[in-house]
């Protein structure tokens, strides 16, 4: 103790104490402070964001505007919500490879954790539709495919054609094949209404009924067995037609020939 | 060759003595060369083979008959719901797959015995046969023209004005009894498409719209703009119930009250009728199309514009419904809605114009 007491007039003394203070206290912090888990979700959220800023800056704000305003290449992103960004991304729609009457689906650019990081970005920008969980569009119900089935002709088999094949709409946009379409992007395009289509909102169509679509139209897709054989792409009369024509016609034609081609009277001069 | 092969049964030698191919070429250039001779086929000289194609024709007409029994046989015995794998074609119906191949090997085999029939066992002899012009000579002609004047003569049908002149109006007349045949098919429309489901809607009973989705009345916020959305009539006056799947009328009925809403910033509405008509920006139009009546509701919701799948048809829901392409004649009829002390969207009249096609009775 002596020792100490003799330098407690050292220069260096308060430097000491202070020094003790603050690891006493640094410490005592650590060892009782709350911890605090939603703090910790937050920064990752924000992390997202400022990474899906980022992206947004290369990929995006040339057409959409660096704070997604719009600009005359692009709409605004202002409360399209991050179901539309994982719809526009996870197809490859976006970024579009050039302006037309409507941008057509291609192979993606973005990982899913690029477009998760978009996605929270533009969702950062005003409240929208929110990206889909598995639950929320996968149907569990027995009857889901027959009910989906209802509400896929009444609501949108006028455009996607009864069996989902697609169809022309006008100046060079269409319907497009709702064949090998991720259930994800399926539920994403009825919330979120991409490009001509018109949105299908939980208020007028239930989260339960969009699931009963999805399961229908991955059922037409999938497992509907074609009860006359080829399906001819489900298009009906015109390539039924076409069929019929070339290939029955064509036929008969063929067997007609071979028929007078070898009666006894023919000769081969 | 066999035995069978007689004398008799031989090729004889053509052309000498029977009028064909006896000018020499040489001559004549341009000569009728005439038939070739004929040649026997195997089995106009051979009776084994002759033998053989009748039991192979035989066997087509069997193969035949045994393939419409076997139609018949799975049209009664296959479960319409069957569903078989059969390789190349995939996951197909048992029952028309069985069909399609009984009725063809039917129909096929008949053709095909026929044509055998034909190429082996019927005659192939050629005959000739001269062309001669086919008018009766001009004695045969003086006689029938004689003949038919005669006739007039003795009928008076010249003279006698007035049954010349009946019987032509009673030949005029003849073909409207089949007119009034055809009437038979059914009344006129009459009235009867001038009005709609929602005409019985008076501002005192104002019918809810109903979702066709979810069977229940909707509110104007629960139309996003871009979206789309289909209603029916709800409950009224004289169907209490509102309009149900199961009613007997149904189709007659939605056939033409169905309804589509959509929701369109106002600004963006050009037309100020139509956006009175509507209700903030939610506009109600007929979903059936004025061209022939196809359900129409292929909607474009950045561009406005809803197209008919069958013409082509498109209008213009931002400016009252106005054709902006294809053969529509006018516009969609728009249906004027309100909400009412709940917040729910009525209707309080019928369409303005009957929804639909032109018909004859139609007076807008």
């Amino acid at each position: 103790m002596k020792k100490l007491s003799a330098r407690r007039r050292h220069p260096l003394a308060a430097l000491v104490v202070l020094l003790f203070a603050l690891v006493a206290s640094g410490g005592l912090y650590a060892a009782f402070a709350p911890a605090e888990k939603a703090q910790a979700d937050s920064s990752a959220q924000s992390l997202a964001i400022d990474e899906g800023k980022r992206l947004f800056a290369v990929g995006c704000s040339s057409c959409h505007g660096l704070n997604g305003q719009g600009s005359s290449m692009g709409p605004s992103l202002v409360g399209v919500g991050s179901a539309a960004v994982d719809f526009q991304v996870g197809t490859g729609r976006m970024p579009a490879q050039q302006p037309g009457a409507q941008v057509p689906r291609k192979k993606g650019i973005y990982s899913q954790a690029e477009i998760d990081q978009l996605a929270a970005f533009v969702a950062s920008l005003g409240p929208g539709p929110v990206t889909p969980t598995q639950e929320q569009y996968t149907a569990t119900e027995t009857d889901a495919i027959s009910k989906g089935g209802e509400l896929f002709r009444t609501n949108c088999s006028q455009c996607h054609n009864f069996a989902g094949a697609g169809g022309a709409l006008t100046q060079g946009k269409f319907a497009p094949s709702l064949e090998n379409v991720d259930p994800k992007h399926i539920y994403e395009a009825m919330q979120t209404g991409p490009q001509n289509m018109p949105s299908f909102p939980d208020t007028t169509m239930p989260e339960k009924q969009k699931q009963e679509i999805v399961a229908f139209v991955r059922y037409q897709a999938n497992e509907a067995p074609n009860p006359g054989g080829l399906s001819l792409g489900s298009l009906g009369p015109v390539t039924e037609g076409l069929f019929g024509w070339i290939f029955g016609l064509g036929v008969l034609i063929a067997v007609a020939i071979w028929v007078a081609a070898h009666t006894t009277k023919a000769k081969k001069s | 060759m066999s035995q069978d092969m007689s004398d008799d049964k031989l090729p004889q030698a053509h052309g000498a003595g029977e009028g064909h191919g006896e000018v020499a070429a040489a001559d004549n250039p341009f000569a009728d060369p005439g038939l070739p001779p004929h040649e026997p086929r195997r089995t106009d000289i051979d009776e084994r083979a002759a033998k053989r194609a009748e039991r192979q024709v035989s066997l087509l007409f069997i193969v035949s008959m045994l393939a419409t029994v076997g139609f018949i046989a799975s049209y009664v015995a296959i479960d319409p719901a069957k569903i078989v794998y059969i390789f190349p074609l995939g996951h197909i119906s048992a029952l028309n797959f069985a069909l399609g191949m009984t009725l063809g090997v039917a129909l096929f085999c008949i053709g095909a015995g026929a044509v055998h029939w034909a190429r082996t066992l019927m005659s192939d002899v050629e005959l000739p046969a001269e062309r001669h012009p086919i008018e009766a000579d001009d004695e045969v002609r003086a006689d029938v023209i004689q003949q038919f004047k005669t006739g007039a003569g003795e009928s008076g049908f010249g003279r006698r004005k007035m049954i010349r002149n009946t019987l032509i109006g009673s030949m005029a007349l003849v073909p409207l009894s089949g007119v009034v045949l055809l009437r038979d098919l059914g009344p006129l429309p009459g009235t009867s498409l001038d009005t709609t489901a929602w005409k019985e809607a008076t501002p005192t009973t104002p019918i809810r719209l109903i979702n066709v989705n979810t069977n229940l009345p909707m509110k104007a916020e629960d139309i996003a703009v871009g979206s789309l959305t289909f209603a029916k009539p709800g409950p009224s006056a004289l169907r209490p119930d509102g309009l149900q799947e199961s009613d007997e009328d149904f189709q007659q009925v939605i056939a033409k009250s169905a309804l589509m809403l959509i929701r369109i910033q106002p600004s963006d509405i050009k037309d100020a009728k139509s956006a009175a008509l509507g209700f903030e920006g939610v506009l109600a139009y007929s979903k059936i199309c004025t061209h022939v009546g196809c359900p129409i509701s292929l909607y474009e919701q950045q561009t406005h514009h809803a197209l008919c799948p069958c013409h082509q048809s498109t209008f213009d829901l931002s400016d009252g419904a106005r054709v902006i392409f294809g053969p529509a004649g006018h516009p969609l009829p728009q249906l004027k809605i309100t909400t009412d002390a709940s917040g729910y969207l009525i209707a309080t009249q019928d369409f303005d114009l009957p929804v639909g096609p032109s018909f004859w009775e139609r007076n807008a």
